[in-house]
């Protein structure tokens, strides 16, 4: 099951190399990896798409990243009512007859023209994963050239700061 | 603990808020953490360090090889208890800890480790003697620094040592660069430790408790598996009042030897794949199972589709990541092992009736003991163990490496107290047994100290017998010499069809002349007559000893819970 995790972590350096790390060594499959800065400087935000086998895989990627001493705060919100966005660069093959027909497609989608090339143009999209995908699909038959996807970013909805307090990763806590 | 008031072998402590070098603050603090001893070794990245230490006089350990170093600081951490502190330079130094930091790791020994590293502009240029030691380790610490700025140096060392102590101990390295350790700054260690992201739970949640202390009442087969974690908690007073108040028998991990006494009428010995036949059939056929600060090793589980199939599982852990990773558990008890026993010795609850579940634990024990042949001439390791036991009337600070000579000493060697056992479990790392023992030797100056060592082992870190040349420590070192790695041996007799790669040794040093070359004094015993008395001559001794001994090869140990299979599927469970 595919599960949308969020965590704040401390913005040093090599704390995306240990999550990363920590990933890798025990395992856990990621879809996708997305982090920034947030509105306190000294915290980034990472935002993962997690794929994985049952209720205990999935307590096990909280526990552990939780474990982190960079690790602020974990929560798994994929069952929250959430925003989740992402960025996706399209360079698709475009003579200049077929313009026309993808900017129409690309309006429905609100995707813009990036850039514009002899024999292409580069459309940018935003939005959930399945919209996303949706354009990628229609834009196929014409040739996608180079395709840039950034993965994943979310949080909860009208979400303040006290309300994301405790993890539920367990029980007893 | 004030400035100026704790001396430092002679020398004052130097006043807060003065500048001073980031070698001068490394060892201004590591005073303030009560260190009393570093094991190190110097070299080109740690000179300002090492010229510090030599200028404060604090007490270091030289050790001959840096791996011998930081296991010196794990048996100093294990019978201390308290962080073992280890100081190498750059590079190789660093990657000479690497196995070491990885062993208490996965043992949860606190460790401080100080690396050094290149100078600042020359990090990423692979540099004369550099390496990534921040990537090496980091899956293998339990956090890591690297110093950036002289003025964060003391805040990461008061962090580090807080990290490596708290919670579930482990190692926390900090990678010191050259010109950090040189560059001057002001020195202020009088700060509280501030971590949002690390906040372990120590006090357990108190309807847990009921819930476990309920599920005790309703038991009709229970049984206590105590690990490690009691010890590290210093629990072992509570687990030895909830044991005897509640009447649970109790059966012990590997590591875990020694939390509850082992001459006790309710203990069943080690579990795990060479654990006593009463001890994993208690596990196999309990209805509540109580695991107090032990993880669930494959070692220690077997088979994990077989385990503890009929129990209700409730797991005590500081590290609520060991709950449920590998058994499924359904009481789970965040928190100190020490708050958590606290907590249910407190708990009124109606004692449960475990009359037919004990005659049952009886009669097992009395069908099944541990059992070795005595026959022939040959010296057999299992009464070796028992007579170090005897001799050493069970107060002994214990140390082995891996294999063989590890589970004999695990299994006869009966261990009636806390911090006396200091062995390599989840890693297995040969060479551990050693030099831990001369760790454990400076955590413990009074107690006996007996390192029980292969003799394949003992070659990995044999050089450190110059510590004990040099400072006279009364380490003794008692081979079970079977000139092979006995354990590969064992496995590829029952499992490969007796094709002995690679694990007999076609040739051995005299190991008497060879502590002799360190002016220690030897003995070579073969036969078990003479076994008796002169491991009396030589635990008597006053100083380091080493005792070649002999021992039956192809012995192997048993009873044994082969690969893949389950506790009820033991072999060699009688003669």
């Amino acid at each position: 099951m595919k599960r949308t995790i969020i965590a704040t972590v401390n913005n040093n350096s090599g704390v995306m190399n240990r999550i990363t790390g920590l990933f890798a060594r025990r395992q856990f499959n990621i879809d996708s990896i997305t982090v920034g800065m947030t509105e306190n400087p000294s915290v980034s935000r990472m935002t993962f798409v997690v794929n994985v086998d049952n209720q205990r895989g999935l307590d096990q990627v909280i526990k552990q990243l939780n474990k982190q001493v960079d690790v602020l705060k974990v929560r798994d919100i994929t069952d929250d009512s959430i925003v989740a966005r992402e960025l996706a660069l399209i360079k698709v093959v475009a003579a200049p007859q077929h313009r026309g027909e993808i900017s129409a497609l690309a309006e429905p989608f609100r995707a813009s023209v990036v850039d514009v090339g002899r024999e292409s143009v580069t459309l940018q999209v935003t939005g959930d994963q399945q919209k996303v995908e949706a354009l990628i699909d229609l834009l196929k038959p014409y040739g996608i050239k180079e395709l840039a996807r950034t993965g994943i970013t979310a949080f909860k909805r009208g979400a303040t700061k006290s309300d994301f307090e405790t993890p539920k990763y367990s029980i007893i806590n | 603990m004030g400035p100026k008031t704790k001396e430092m072998q002679g020398r004052e402590l130097k006043d807060e808020n003065q500048e001073m070098t980031g070698a001068s603050m490394l060892i201004q603090a590591l005073a303030r953490e009560d260190v009393d001893v570093i094991f190190g070794y110097p070299g080109g990245a740690n000179l300002s360090t090492y010229d510090e230490i030599y200028r404060t006089g604090m007490h270091h350990v030289l050790a001959r090889h840096e791996q011998g170093a930081v296991h010196a600081a794990e048996g100093y951490a294990r019978v201390a208890g308290k962080p073992g502190v280890c100081i190498v330079t750059s590079g190789p130094g660093a990657t000479n800890v690497v196995t070491g930091i990885a062993d208490a790791m996965i043992d949860s020994l606190p460790l401080v480790v100080i690396t050094g590293q290149v100078a600042t502009n020359a990090i990423g240029t692979d540099a004369f003697q550099e390496a990534d030691v921040i990537g090496v380790t980091m899956p293998i610490t339990k956090h890591n620094f690297q110093a950036r700025e002289v003025e964060d140096l003391p805040r990461m060392i008061k962090e580090a040592f807080h990290i490596a102590a708290t919670g579930r101990p482990g190692p926390v390295l900090i990678d010191l660069p050259k010109d950090i350790a040189a560059a001057s700054g002001f020195f202020n260690y009088n700060q509280s430790v501030d971590l949002p992201g690390y906040q372990p739970t120590v006090i357990p949640n108190k309807l847990q408790i009921k819930k476990l202390a309920d599920a005790v009442t309703e038991a009709k087969k229970p049984v206590v598996l105590t690990g490690a974690g009691i010890l590290h908690a210093h629990a072992s007073e509570e687990l030895f009042e909830y044991i005897t108040k509640q009447q649970l028998p109790a059966a012990s991990t590997l590591l875990g030897l020694g939390a509850f006494p082992g001459n006790h009428e309710l203990f069943l010995g080690m579990v795990g794949m060479h654990g006593t036949y009463t001890g994993n059939m208690a596990l196999h056929e309990a209805d509540l199972l109580i695991s107090i600060g032990a993880r669930f090793d494959d070692r220690v589980t077997g088979a994990l589709k077989h385990f503890a199939p009929n129990a209700k599982v409730a797991h005590i852990d500081i590290d609520p990541a060991e709950i449920g990773k590998n058994v499924e558990t359904h009481i789970p008890v965040v928190g100190d092992a020490k708050e958590a026993l606290r907590m249910l010795n407190e708990y009124d609850g109606t004692p449960g009736d475990f009359t037919e579940w004990k005659k049952q634990l009886a009669e097992w024990q009395e069908e099944y003991p541990l059992w070795y042949r005595e026959e022939g001439d040959s010296l057999k390791p299992q009464r070796l163990m028992e007579m170090i036991y005897e001799e050493t009337k069970g107060e002994a600070v214990v140390t082995t490496d891996v294999g063989q000579h590890q589970m004999w000493a695990a299994q006869y060697y009966k261990f009636d107290n806390p911090d006396c056992w200091v062995t390599s479990g989840g890693l297995g790392t040969m060479g551990f047994g050693f030099p831990s023992a001369i760790g454990a030797q400076f955590a413990a100056p009074d107690r006996q100290v007996v390192a029980v060592l292969g003799d394949a082992g003992f070659q990995m870190t044999a050089q450190e017998m110059s510590i004990l040349q040099e400072l006279n420590l009364p380490v003794k070192i008692i081979l079970v010499n079977n000139a092979a790695l006995g354990m590969v041996r064992q496995w590829q007799e029952l499992f490969y069809d007796q094709r002995y790669s690679n694990s007999i040794f076609p040739i051995q040093p005299d190991f008497v002349k060879m502590a002799e070359a360190y002016n220690i004094k030897g003995w070579k015993i073969d036969n078990p007559e003479e076994m008796q008395a002169v491991l009396r001559e030589a635990l008597d001794y006053e100083g380091p000893v080493l005792l070649d001994c002999r021992v039956e090869k192809e012995e192997n140990v048993y009873p044994m819970i082969a690969p893949g299979k389950g506790h009820h599927e033991m072999e060699g469970i009688k003669p």
